[in-house]
């Protein structure tokens, strides 16, 4: 089978030189097999990015890839990019500091430009109890080996100029703590570098494909119905984001899960002011500017269940009042566009990355706002379960049974927002 | 933005609501005689179902009492709302 040339700066002048015409397809468009052995239902970016490492880490090429849509029309390609591994307690610095690492080289291993750029994150604390709570967060982050920094005032207002440290402010500006390595990807290139890596091993990558049902046999998961037949597999991976709870309820069990939706906008675009990823739990919302121009503007997600895929204009109302209080030169620019995912929310805010009650059956959910950031290092984790079928170190905190153990990881409010 | 009718207060905005989640779910009459997998299903588990969802809501900024709300969650159509201790409506569809 004819693989696509790696791309270069040497490809980029040749087909500069024709017109643009001689690219390439980047996956194929393969028709179903009815057998696999590994099915995956989900073509974001951690069901991409599992699919990649179970092919290349692995050597399990016979894989499919089963998505309703197209790849990451989901939550990976409506996110806001944030990217850093600065949470509290051990268990999720093991897994987000991996997805940092494998961030740091992901470009070079995936022949494929994610545009990761480590601009920095800066969490702003807005009162006395928040400051404290940066320095016991930002010394256990330290403690974990990972970078972490406090700023005062004068370092947040040098970092960044055209933030408001009035002492005036409703909610004035104490400090903050910044992850340097921190920063934003581009989204859509996540999920379509791990497609065409996954693809070229080898991987079936099946769009506009729908999951039905899942065949159980003996308390046995042994394969799917799907909107293009019948598909068999020895095991089966749902990542599936919000749609977590319908897909578990196709196996006949129940996940503590809660689906939501969480909204975004943009500005229209303008020259740089931003150069690094700002937010405030206290008022609740972040910000960054994209390579266009545009300010990216997030907040908090609906309150009330929904797979609607629409926020609530309340939202928005808060968002840019706080927005417009922190950054005053916003106050004239126009909001081009809004929209907003189905996002899987934990009663932890941790995710769960193993098995379910049904043998041959694991799943990947419960990331709910914050998950684009542990993309590789969840698919390299889901990747060794699915393969060995049982999880590895970093990911076996994260089980379904800790909601019987007690054993919760309760990262609830990690740096102050949920992304 | 959702249009809510308080049982108690007639229709008025959202923002005056606060959400509190899946309704009826009743606390295990004898706890002590509980698996901790059975205490996990009654703490944790939710239906979280795509279509008719029955929820409690607080009218905070208004009379303060809790109601409950038949709601789907993909239109986010209110059908119903109807108080505390009565039995969800039964809806076609
Ligand atoms: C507005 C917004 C902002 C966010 N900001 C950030 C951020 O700044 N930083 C961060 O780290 N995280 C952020 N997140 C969270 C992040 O987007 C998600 O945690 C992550 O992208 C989830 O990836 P996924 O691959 O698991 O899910 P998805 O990308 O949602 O993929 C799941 C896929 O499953 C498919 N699917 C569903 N049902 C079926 C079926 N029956 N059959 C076949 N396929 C099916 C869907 O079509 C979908 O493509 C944000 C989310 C939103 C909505
Ligand atoms: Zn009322």
């Amino acid at each position: 089978m004819a693989r696509p040339a790696a791309y270069s700066i040497w490809s980029l002048v040749r087909n500069a030189l024709n017109q643009h015409e001689g690219w390439q397809r980047v996956w194929r468009q393969p028709e179903p097999k009815p057998v696999y052995d590994i099915v995956i239902i989900g073509g974001g970016g951690h069901g991409l990015a599992t699919a990649y490492y179970l092919a290349r880490k692995h050597g399990i090429t016979n894989v499919a890839v089963i998505e309703k849509g197209w790849l990451g029309g989901g939550n990976t390609g409506r996110n806001t990019t944030v990217v850093r591994s600065n949470y509290l307690y051990d268990e999720s610095s093991a897994i987000y500091e991996k997805s940092m690492q494998l961030w740091e080289g992901l470009s070079q291993e995936l022949n494929y430009n994610t545009m990761f750029s480590q601009r920095g994150v800066l969490a702003i604390a807005h009162n006395r109890h928040g400051l404290e709570e940066q320095n016991r967060r930002g010394g256990a982050i330290r403690l974990n080996g990972i970078d972490s920094e406090w700023l005062s005032v004068a370092e947040v207002k040098a970092f960044c100029p055209i933030i408001n440290t009035s002492p005036t402010l409703r909610y004035p500006i104490c400090g903050a703590m910044l992850q340097r390595r921190g920063g934003n990807a581009r989204h859509d290139a996540v999920a379509w570098g791990f497609a065409r890596g996954a693809d070229a091993a080898g991987v079936d990558v099946l769009q506009n494909t729908e999951v039905t049902a899942i065949l159980r046999e003996g308390g046995r998961a042994v394969g799917i119905e799907t909107s293009r037949g019948t598909i068999r597999a020895r095991r089966i991976g749902i990542v599936v984001a919000g749609h977590s709870g319908v897909l578990a309820g196709m196996a006949g069990f129940r996940l503590p899960i809660e689906s939501y939706a969480l909204q975004a906008l943009v500005s229209e675009p303008i020259k740089p002011v931003l150069h690094t990823v700002i937010m405030s739990g206290a008022v609740h919302v972040y910000i960054s500017q994209s390579d266009k121009g545009e300010l990216v503007m997030g907040a908090s997600r609906d309150s009330y269940n929904s797979y609607a895929q629409r926020g609530s204009f309340n939202i928005i109302e808060d968002q840019m009042a706080a927005v417009k209080e922190l950054f005053p030169i916003v106050s004239r620019l126009r909001m081009m566009r809004m929209w907003a995912g189905i996002v899987d929310v934990c009663p932890d805010a941790s995710p769960i990355i193993g098995k379910t009650p049904v043998e041959n059956l694991y799943i990947n959910c419960g990331w709910g706002t914050g998950g684009f950031k542990a993309t590789p290092g969840s698919g390299w984790a889901f990747a060794h379960t699915l393969a060995t079928g049982e999880p590895h170190p970093i990911n076996a905190p994260f089980t379904l049974e800790r909601f019987a153990t007690g054993y919760l990881v309760d990262e609830h409010g990690a740096a102050g927002v949920a992304h | 933005m959702l249009l809510i009718a308080c049982p108690h207060c007639g229709p008025r905005e959202q923002t005056e609501f606060v959400c509190g989640g899946e309704s009826h779910i009743e606390r295990p009459p004898t706890p002590e005689a509980l698996t901790d997998h059975d205490w996990g299903q009654y703490l944790f588990m939710r239906k979280n179902p795509k279509g008719w969802h029955y929820e409690r809501w607080l009218h905070a900024q208004g009379c303060r009492r809790w109601f409950n709300v038949a709601r789907h969650t993909v239109s986010h159509e209110v059908r119903a709302t109807y108080p505390m201790g009565q039995p969800p409506p039964v809806i076609e569809g």
